[in-house]
């Protein structure tokens, strides 16, 4: 984009006219310039204040209430509820049973020790009251006992769980491919805009059409497998990558970075064309190699960009949803549920608004607090 | 410099420069190999379709090819309607937003008047709202606000192209760019213009719109793409066929034995138009992302 340089000398016409110049920016023309600006602002400022800001105010309100979309009930205030429900956590270490008359534990026939049922202990036994209605997350095994991971919502908490995961591998991922294609693209090659061109092809695409195409080429019988397939010269058996447990959000996450990664290229490309050649020919001069000139020209004259990037890809991580709601809608087992997955089927599917609420909630604090903390990491580099 | 070591250091060149071209064709391979398999796939019969999946003919128009699975697809869903729809709200939406925007970020950059700063900074300060965050809340808002229109009073916004535009309207994304590309104006011009008299909205449509093509065109790019691809605000809001757009029409095609090919037939139907508006106007395209990202 083209940019003007800077300009010294409206600030003093500027100056000159507010110090009572005449003419037309006397008195009257200020608070005539006032209205006017007021009225030009107040559409695009109203429209963000109903459709933005209240919203956003509202969700925080409605969180605190059992707010259904259509209600016969008048709505209330129930604390904290919607919150303690989505977010309790207890870890639990269960002794195995031992046999009353000998004191040994007692094994099943692999010989693994047996454990007192988790429901006896999470159903109405006034012994446990905290446990009361919690389900398990996850167990390990601690020697001979077994920890294991309570939570109230296990479905959210599984929603969570992919979803930082989904930012924790698809965030630097790409970032990263996406810097080494803007190396690649950056080179005075003849038709090198044919490939930028091409690269950046998937972003325009819409994310809906992109997920269901990429379902068809996951599928069994679908298109990865036989390349996967002529690739090992058949010695690759199929894999059902999007109904295994154990491959789907690998598979979300993989198409995914495809999708995205033309998009923080050029980001990348525009901070790298912003660093002055000259730089590049002290380098030579001073006999850098091709590494020397990345890490001491080009990595520091990108570090605005990295910030950017970085900040931009964690938002569009966290907002996961298109893709599990095309591709897989939570499924194999929860295994790709991601956290507005679930806002939008309590609070829209289920008309939980409240419900729903309180997970939009989750989700802002949640990336709120991370470009914080990413702006501080950064910050505190540069010093 | 001798003739030998001249010619050795050409051919070392020619040889880099190859090296580099067949890893951009790789990686080009990578990008573009989903799409060629799309539109091909949609010209050709099921059964044909799955076979050709396990060889090189899934990259190729061959066999049996026709335009039957778009004729299937149009029979199985109201494909017109949906296009219309996704054409009238992208394209209001598109219109009303460069206007509105455009004269917030003007009075924003050049006007002189109390808590602007302030106001800009709490907008700005919105952009880190993810959208998916305020959905659900925002379904419940315009469930119960008011609307007059040609059909007279009504209260809930569901089903209507309304409630897919009018909150789309103004974004903080627009306004923001609007306000940087503004700034760099020179004061000069607008001071020359008030002094012969003309209003500020004069300012704001003979002086500041026609210098500002770029920032236009960039803002239009981003809002299109925003809007046209939009899937989880009309999935919420538009539950009959009447108002549904191309994306959230997709549905109809979600069967218990999906057809793959009339699912690929209407995939390139609305995947197409935009891919080829993108390469007529590719650099466009590609300095409008870029432009989010300069002024960050």
């Amino acid at each position: 984009m083209q940019r003007i340089p800077a300009k010294p000398v409206p600030a003093l016409a500027r100056q000159a006219a507010a110090g009572g110049g005449g003419g037309s920016s006397g008195g009257p023309g200020r608070a005539r310039e006032a209205l006017n600006g007021v009225l030009m602002a107040a559409p695009a400022v109203l429209l963000l204040l109903a459709f933005l800001i209240t919203p956003f105010l509202l969700a925080f309100g409605m969180a605190f209430t059992n707010q259904r979309l259509i209600s016969p009930n008048p709505t209330a205030y129930v604390g904290a509820r919607n919150f303690t429900h989505l977010l309790t956590l207890r870890p639990l270490l269960l002794d195995p049973v031992l046999d009353p008359d000998s004191g040994r534990v007692v094994r099943d026939e692999a010989g693994a020790p047996t454990y007192p049922a988790l429901r006896t202990l999470t159903r109405n036994n006034p012994d446990f009251p905290h446990l009361a209605g919690l389900r398990e997350l996850a167990s390990w095994q601690w020697g001979e006992r077994r920890l294991i991971l309570l939570a109230s919502d296990v479905v959210f908490m599984r929603a969570l769980g992919n979803t930082l995961l989904f930012v924790l591998v698809v965030a630097p991922t790409q970032a990263t491919l996406a810097l080494l294609l803007a190396l690649l693209i950056n080179q005075p090659l003849r038709g090198v805009n044919v490939f930028r061109t091409i690269y950046f092809m998937p972003v325009v695409i819409s994310l809906v059409v992109v997920s269901l195409l990429w379902r068809f080429i996951y599928s069994p019988g679908g298109l990865l497998n036989s390349i996967l397939g002529w690739l090992s010269f058949g010695a690759f058996s199929p894999v059902d990558w999007l109904g295994n447990p154990s491959t789907a959000l690998g598979a979300i996450m993989a198409m995914s970075i495809w999708q995205g990664v033309g998009f923080h290229m050029v980001i990348w490309l525009s901070g790298l064309q912003t660093i002055p050649g000259v730089l590049y020919e002290a380098a030579e001069v001073a006999g850098a190699n091709a590494w020397q000139k990345f890490r001491f020209v080009t990595w520091p004259g990108l570090r605005n960009t990295a910030v950017l990037v970085l900040v931009v890809i964690t938002m569009q991580a966290f907002a996961l949803f298109t893709q599990i709601d095309v591709m897989t809608r939570g499924g194999p087992r929860d295994a790709t549920q991601s956290i507005v997955f679930q806002a939008v089927q309590r609070g829209f599917e289920r008309q939980d608004i409240a419900g729903g609420s309180a997970i939009s909630v989750v989700l802002f604090l949640l990336v709120l607090s991370v470009s914080l903390l990413q702006r501080y990491v950064t910050r505190e580099r540069v010093r | 410099m001798t003739v030998a070591r001249v010619v050795r250091s050409r051919r070392q060149r020619r040889n880099a420069a190859l090296v580099r071209y067949l890893l951009l064709t790789v990686v080009a391979l990578v990008f573009i190999f989903p799409l060629v398999f799309m539109v091909v796939s949609s010209l050709k019969p099921d059964l044909q379709l799955l076979r050709d999946i396990a060889s090189l003919r899934a990259f190729l128009p061959v066999g049996d090819i026709s335009f039957d699975n778009y004729l299937k697809a149009f029979e199985r869903a109201p494909i017109g309607r949906f296009v219309f729809n996704s054409v009238f709200v992208t394209g209001s939406t598109v219109v009303l937003g460069l206007f509105f925007n455009s004269l917030a970020g003007f009075a924003f950059a050049k006007l002189r008047w109390r808590g602007r700063a302030l106001v800009l900074s709490i907008i700005i300060a919105t952009l880190i709202v993810p959208f998916e965050s305020i959905a659900v809340p925002l379904l419940m808002l315009v469930n119960r606000l008011p609307w007059i229109g040609p059909g007279g009073f009504s209260i809930g916004w569901l089903n209507t192209y309304h409630v897919q535009i009018v909150p789309f309207i103004a974004d903080a994304l627009s306004i923001f760019l609007f306000v940087q590309f503004f700034k760099d104006l020179p004061d000069e011009m607008i001071e020359a213009a008030r002094i012969d008299g003309a209003s500020w909205w004069q300012v704001y449509t003979k002086v500041i719109v026609p210098l500002s093509g770029p920032v236009f065109a960039t803002a239009a790019i981003l809002k299109f793409l925003a809007m046209y691809n939009m899937y989880l605000w009309p999935l919420m809001v538009a539950q009959g066929e009447t108002y549904r757009p191309v994306m959230v029409g997709l549905q109809y095609f979600f069967q218990l034995n999906i057809a793959w090919g009339e699912v690929m037939a209407y995939l390139s139907l609305i995947t197409v138009p935009v891919l080829v508006f993108y390469l007529f106007l590719q650099r466009a395209f590609i300095e409008s992302i870029a432009a989010t990202g300069v002024k960050g």
